[in-house]
């Protein structure tokens, strides 16, 4: 490694910065993948490897992919949930590969809600 | 270190591997967490990240889950697997390794939320849990090095010195001197070649900030160094520390390997003009090596001895040449007040005390740990909010800060602002930032005692009235301890603690009365109950008490009399025991043996 400039600081934290904003839990979106037993069985680990393939081929840096158990909903699944900073969750229900790539670059990239897959706006109130 | 970051991870585990929680295994932890990891196919969507201390030391070792922020504590290796199977593979969160704050019921699952975590303001420990200090990369990634590339291109070393004097930065070591003045008479001094020193021998008994900023952030400390060195002119530093501090070391070792492989420590630092680098020096865990004359004699070779000011270290310090030397605390929190400006810091803390300060909260403390406050904190906030009160319902006694140097505050102090003023006018002193906690079971006395032995031990000799001073403090104390005292003991340790203080040339011997003399304002009555009733309140002072059987109580199991060591304890099965006095060496091993009901049959007098 050469010796740094000022300007290869920046650089560095380019490299880095997705790491950064992961660590400081600051993305602009979150992307959370139903994974309990019946998400599982239904595909959930193919949708969570298509997720984590595509934001990286797509260079998506702000992005923050978790995952969660069941959301009472086993016969939709493989489920993810989408929730754009400011903005309602959206959950999306009887996933594909090809329907992942679309929620992307619509949703997470476009901010248009791709209606035809989503179940519902919001989330269910806790009791 | 150059390797690219690997960008797939969605999760990163932010393991704590201070010492602390490397004691209670963290390395082991990690290796069960990778090994379950890739079992489960996770191995590429999770990492494994060893942090710095995390600060939560009482319940290591600890982890945050990131992005969530959901903490977990007390992890064992055995817990790993159902952790990883459940959170990391199913996405539920486990309860049960969640902290439960002890007076509620409900878990709470996120670091954020944390009554500990929550009430504190971090600058020095910036980047604690959030970076593995041993990646200079991830340092960089949380804008580390900004304020040095600042410093080299926007300011010149006049500015530099100026805004650390605007920000009101005083040593965090314990004097509390102005930082940028000190900055700016060593920058005055005539002579080109100069000197800086990060002092990190922290010697005071249960401290351990400095030791915890160099394990878990090795190159804030460097990146202040550097911004110290272009304003001071220096183009060599050392950092001393001692050598109980491994962990500290090799990291610290790491971050200058690291430093000079991207040329931010060697010549011609980001591209400007500026060189400097940085070495090592090994100290051998002498108290007295803090101070800072005694530290350059150390440096130089020689036997620690303080020597007399002037000349300051600014003028005449390492072989005679101008050296600076602040601490690792003070060294940390440069850069972001070089970045942020000195206003931004200023607005922080009191009228004279600005900023934040870091302290380690040990003792009779619920959440043993390492926190960072803004100054002028109340010790009631510090102790309860975040230090979650006494242990065991226990009432709180008193607080010991500064470490032996510092005073023993009482409960009706508990309001007191944390600065540097109102902590010397109640008798103690900032000190580095040690904060020891006592219960109603402590013995005041005792605890003078106990400092002045450290002392004792401590002095360097040079001074009699520090060498031959403390020696006779102590042998009052221990009169008093043993139920020997004499009323007129008290005037001679208040005369001796103020010649002690007049006629010790260094920090040492002006502060060792200290302990002393806040226990004789503060718990005078202790002092008397010692000489006049031959009464230990906190009984803890062995030839004062007496142990004995409530006859009402014991049921005669023998337990005690099986584990008393000097088999001093006598009855028969299923009869009440008795405690031969004559026998006993008040080990108190029968008191923790007891447990009829939940109630001991053993008791103290």
């Amino acid at each position: 490694m050469s010796k740094l400039r000022v300007e290869d600081l920046e650089r560095i934290s380019q490299r880095v910065r997705k790491m950064t904003l992961l660590r400081e839990g600051a993305g602009r979106a979150k992307i959370t993948v139903h994974m309990g037993t019946c998400g599982i069985a239904a595909g959930a680990r193919g949708i969570m490897n298509a997720l984590m393939e595509e934001i990286e081929s797509r260079g998506i840096e702000d992005v923050l992919l978790t995952s969660s158990g069941c959301a009472g909903l086993c016969s939709q699944e493989p489920m993810i949930t989408v929730e754009v900073k400011d903005q309602a969750p959206v959950k999306y229900v009887g996933l594909t590969r090809e329907k992942v790539q679309r929620i992307l670059a619509q949703h997470v990239q476009g901010g248009q809600v791709v209606g035809e897959y989503a179940l519902a706006r919001g989330s269910e109130r806790p009791s | 270190m150059t390797e690219p970051l690997n960008q797939q991870y969605r999760l990163n585990l932010m393991l704590c591997a201070g010492t602390a929680c490397v004691s209670m295994k963290s390395f082991a932890i990690k290796a069960r967490l990778e090994e379950e990891l890739r079992r489960h196919g996770l191995d590429g969507e999770v990492l494994v990240v060893l942090t710095g201390c995390n600060g939560f030391c009482a319940v290591g070792p600890v982890m945050t889950v990131m992005p969530d922020g959901i903490f977990y504590h007390t992890l064992t290796p055995h817990v790993i697997p159902k952790l990883v199977e459940e959170h990391f593979l199913k996405g539920r969160p486990v309860e049960k390794l969640m902290f439960t704050p002890p007076a509620e019921k409900a878990a709470v699952p996120r670091l954020a939320d944390i009554g500990f975590f929550a009430n504190q303001t971090l600058v020095a420990l910036r980047n604690r849990g959030m970076i593995d200090p041993e990646k200079i990369d991830e340092y960089i990634g949380r804008d580390g090095y900004r304020a040095l590339a600042k410093a080299l291109t926007e300011m010149t070393p006049e500015s530099i010195v100026e805004t650390i004097k605007a920000s009101g930065l005083r040593g965090r070591g314990g004097g509390g001197f102005p930082t940028g003045l000190k900055w700016e008479l060593c920058r005055k001094a005539a002579g080109d070649v100069k000197y800086l020193v990060c002092n990190a021998d922290e010697g005071d008994p249960g401290a351990y900030m400095d030791r915890s900023i160099v394990e878990a952030d090795p190159h804030s400390v460097l990146e202040g160094m550097l911004i110290g060195a272009r304003a001071i002119g220096a183009a060599h530093g050392f950092v001393y520390i001692r050598a109980e501090y491994p962990l500290a070391r090799k990291r610290l070792q790491i971050a200058i390997d690291q430093a000079r492989e991207y040329g931010l420590l060697g010549e011609g630092i980001l591209g400007s003009d500026l060189d400097f680098d940085v070495s090592i020096k090994q100290g051998a865990g002498a108290f007295v090596c803090g101070e800072e004359t005694s530290l350059i004699a150390s440096i130089e070779g020689r036997p620690p001895e303080p020597r007399q000011r002037p000349p300051f270290p600014a003028q005449s310090g390492i072989r005679g040449k101008p050296t600076n030397i602040n601490n690792v605390e003070t060294w940390a929190t440069v850069a972001p007040i070089i970045e942020r400006g000195a206003g931004w810091f200023a607005a922080m803390g009191t009228a004279k005390s600005k900023g934040t300060k870091v302290f380690s909260l040990v003792g009779k403390i619920q959440n043993t740990g390492l926190i960072e406050v803004l100054m002028g904190t109340p010790l009631r906030k510090i102790i309860f909010d975040i230090g979650g009160g006494i242990p065991d319902g226990k009432a709180f006694k008193a607080v010991q800060t500064g470490g032996p140097s510092g005073g023993c505050l009482p409960a009706s102090l508990l309001d007191l602002p944390v600065d540097y003023e109102s902590l010397t006018e109640a008798g103690s002193i900032m000190g580095s930032g040690g904060m020891i906690v006592m219960d109603e079971d402590t013995c005041m006395v005792d605890v003078a005692k106990y400092f002045v032995e450290f002392t004792n031990d401590e002095s360097c000799g040079k001074c009699s009235a520090c060498r031959d001073g403390s020696g006779a403090l102590l042998e009052i104390l221990r009169r008093i301890c043993a139920g020997e005292g004499r009323l007129e003991d008290l005037d001679t340790l208040a005369e001796l603690c103020e010649v002690i203080k007049d006629a010790s040339m260094c920090g040492l011997g002006q502060t060792l009365p200290n302990p002393v003399l806040t226990t004789l304002r503060y718990f005078r009555d202790e002092y008397e109950a010692h000489i006049r009733d031959r009464k230990c309140p906190g009984k803890v002072c062995k030839p004062l008490i007496r142990y004995f059987i409530d006859p009402e109580i014991c049921r005669g199991c023998t337990v005690c009399a099986r584990d008393c060591p000097s088999k001093a304890i006598t009855g028969e099965r299923k009869k009440a025991h008795v405690i031969d006095q004559a026998r006993c060496v008040k080990c108190g091993v029968c008191l923790e043996a007891c447990g009829v009901f939940g109630i001991s049959a053993v008791k103290i007098e």
